[in-house]
């Protein structure tokens, strides 16, 4: 246990701790995973609003006349696809297709990007771009440097027209403005990990605990509650977005989780582009596909095994009890064979078998715009 | 933090309730605040014979499983139904409606053995 580093803080951890929350390890940091509870703060999320630290996510800026350029050779999607102020989801891959990460890359200029990177993946990502570096483009990682806000529910763009009403137009889904306040550049987008309408905030470390304060002074006449990681999980998982290290890995590549829509093999070069071509032509073994429990049982959890006609042909990768369905929920790697929508499997849960069947993604399709 | 005075304690969270040589027993305040929103309860066996510190069935939130061990020895006679429909009542009555099942009591030397409120909440202070 000693020999354990000091789990890192963000900006806003003694506001969580003032609010009461249940801190956890999250990937060496520690974050809140709930204030009030994890069913309480997933339903203000589905129909009002809620709030979330994403500060132990990473920012990495790419700028330079090739920056784009360079980033069409390490990312899955492509970025010229990107006007000004947009953003896509896209995946940097090893050179066996496999996941290192999934990100977010909004183009803020002609010529420099941001991207935002999972938590437990900044340095990882960081050496691997920086190990594949070019010239004409140049990598910033300004992680330790920024915070980040999700203000995400049905109430969302009310949220922001109180906050900027008159003075800033909503950006439009997958958009991000610039916007100066008080002398700092803050990033708004319009994303999220929850299905819901919503925006996430980018800023100076410092005006974190700020940002946070009036957001949920503002948000009070929504509704508003600051939400952990425990309902960022239950709302992700019913919505299908995939979590880095438990639904992607570097054994995984996009086209096995069913993501192909943000592969672009029309480029002429990525790293793992090679093999994702292979797997299109001669086909996968085995598909990300999300299933629902048939009857009333423990939720299940990662890990758990899959079994089709008294056979283990699987194992969950993620799974919980979904809060809005009331049933539990969650994500596998089927074989080929079986990765069909209605197909009755079986989830082992200590020792019992119990049915559940394969659905179509997402498993539930929040109001979002 | 609510440590009934007319109870017993196992370390583990549990708390029996001694009557006419039979005992009814659940999870504590403490444990259900730590465990969080219970979304299912898997409950014993009604006639399962069962020996003290053993585990009997599964409480589980959102976030995790986590087991029950019986505080004392004996068979399971009853058991709250009730938790299947609503299993949050064990985070909303911890020591009422939320009880988890009933036992007669093969050893009732046993509850003597297990915590007073006063040591229960020694145990709760020295956690913090």
């Amino acid at each position: 246990m000693s020999n354990l580093p000091p789990l890192k803080q963000t900006p806003l951890h003694d506001e969580h701790i003032r609010l009461g929350a249940k801190m956890v390890d999250f990937g060496g940091w520690s974050m809140p995973v709930q204030y009030t509870g994890i069913l309480d703060e997933h339903r203000a999320v589905r129909t009002n609003l809620g709030v979330f630290d994403i500060s132990h996510m990473g920012q990495f800026f790419v700028s330079g006349p090739d920056a784009g350029t360079w980033l069409n050779c390490l990312l899955t999607n492509n970025v010229d696809r990107l006007s000004i102020g947009e953003c896509q989801y896209t995946f940097l891959l090893n050179e066996k297709g496999g996941v290192i990460d999934d990100l977010i890359v909004y183009r803020i200029e002609e010529s420099r990007y941001l991207l935002v990177v999972n938590a437990a993946k900044i340095e990882e990502d960081f050496a691997w771009m920086h190990a594949h570096l070019r010239e004409g483009a140049h990598l910033e990682n300004q992680s330790d440097h920024m915070a980040g806000l999700a203000v995400q529910g049905p109430k969302a763009a009310q949220l922001f027209d109180a906050f900027f009403g008159g003075s800033h137009s909503r950006p439009a889904r997958n958009e991000i403005l610039t916007i100066p306040i008080d002398g700092e550049l803050y990033y708004v987008a319009r994303t999220g990990y929850t299905g819901e309408d919503g925006f996430e905030v980018f800023c100076p470390a410092d005006r974190a605990v700020k940002s946070w304060t009036d957001i949920l002074e503002r948000g009070a006449s929504f509704e508003i509650k600051p939400c952990g990681l425990g309902a960022r999980d239950t709302l992700r998982l019913e919505v299908c977005y995939p979590l880095n290290g438990s639904d992607l890995s570097p054994e995984t590549t996009p086209i096995e989780a069913g993501l192909t829509l943000f592969v672009d093999l029309q480029k002429p070069e990525f790293i793992g582009r090679a093999r994702l071509l292979q797997q299109r032509e001669e086909g996968v073994t085995r598909r990300l596909v999300p299933f629902k429990m048939l009857v009333k049982s423990p939720p299940p959890r990662a890990h758990y095994g899959v079994f089709k006609g008294g056979v283990r042909i699987a194992e969950t990768t993620s799974g919980t009890l979904s809060p809005s369905l009331n049933v539990g929920i969650g994500l596998a790697y089927i074989p080929t064979a079986y990765a069909r929508i209605g197909e009755e499997i079986q989830i082992e849960i200590r020792g019992q078998q119990y049915p559940a069947v394969i659905e179509k993604r997402p498993l539930l399709r929040p109001n979002a715009k | 933090m609510n440590v009934p005075e007319d109870l017993r304690y196992a370390a583990s969270h549990e708390w029996i309730r001694q009557e006419n040589g039979a005992g009814t027993v659940g999870i504590t305040d403490h444990a259900q605040q730590e465990l969080t929103d219970v979304v299912f309860v898997e409950l014993p066996k009604i006639g399962a014979q069962v020996k003290a510190g053993q585990q009997v069935c599964v409480v589980e939130s959102v976030k995790a499983a986590s087991d029950i061990y019986t505080p004392t020895s004996g068979t399971i006679t009853e058991v709250n139904d009730a938790l299947s429909a609503n299993p949050a009542l064990l985070n909303t009555d911890p020591f009422g409606d939320g009880w988890i099942y009933r036992i007669t009591l093969s050893a009732p030397e046993e509850v003597a053995q297990l915590k007073t409120p006063e040591q229960y909440r020694e145990q709760l202070g020295s956690a913090h």
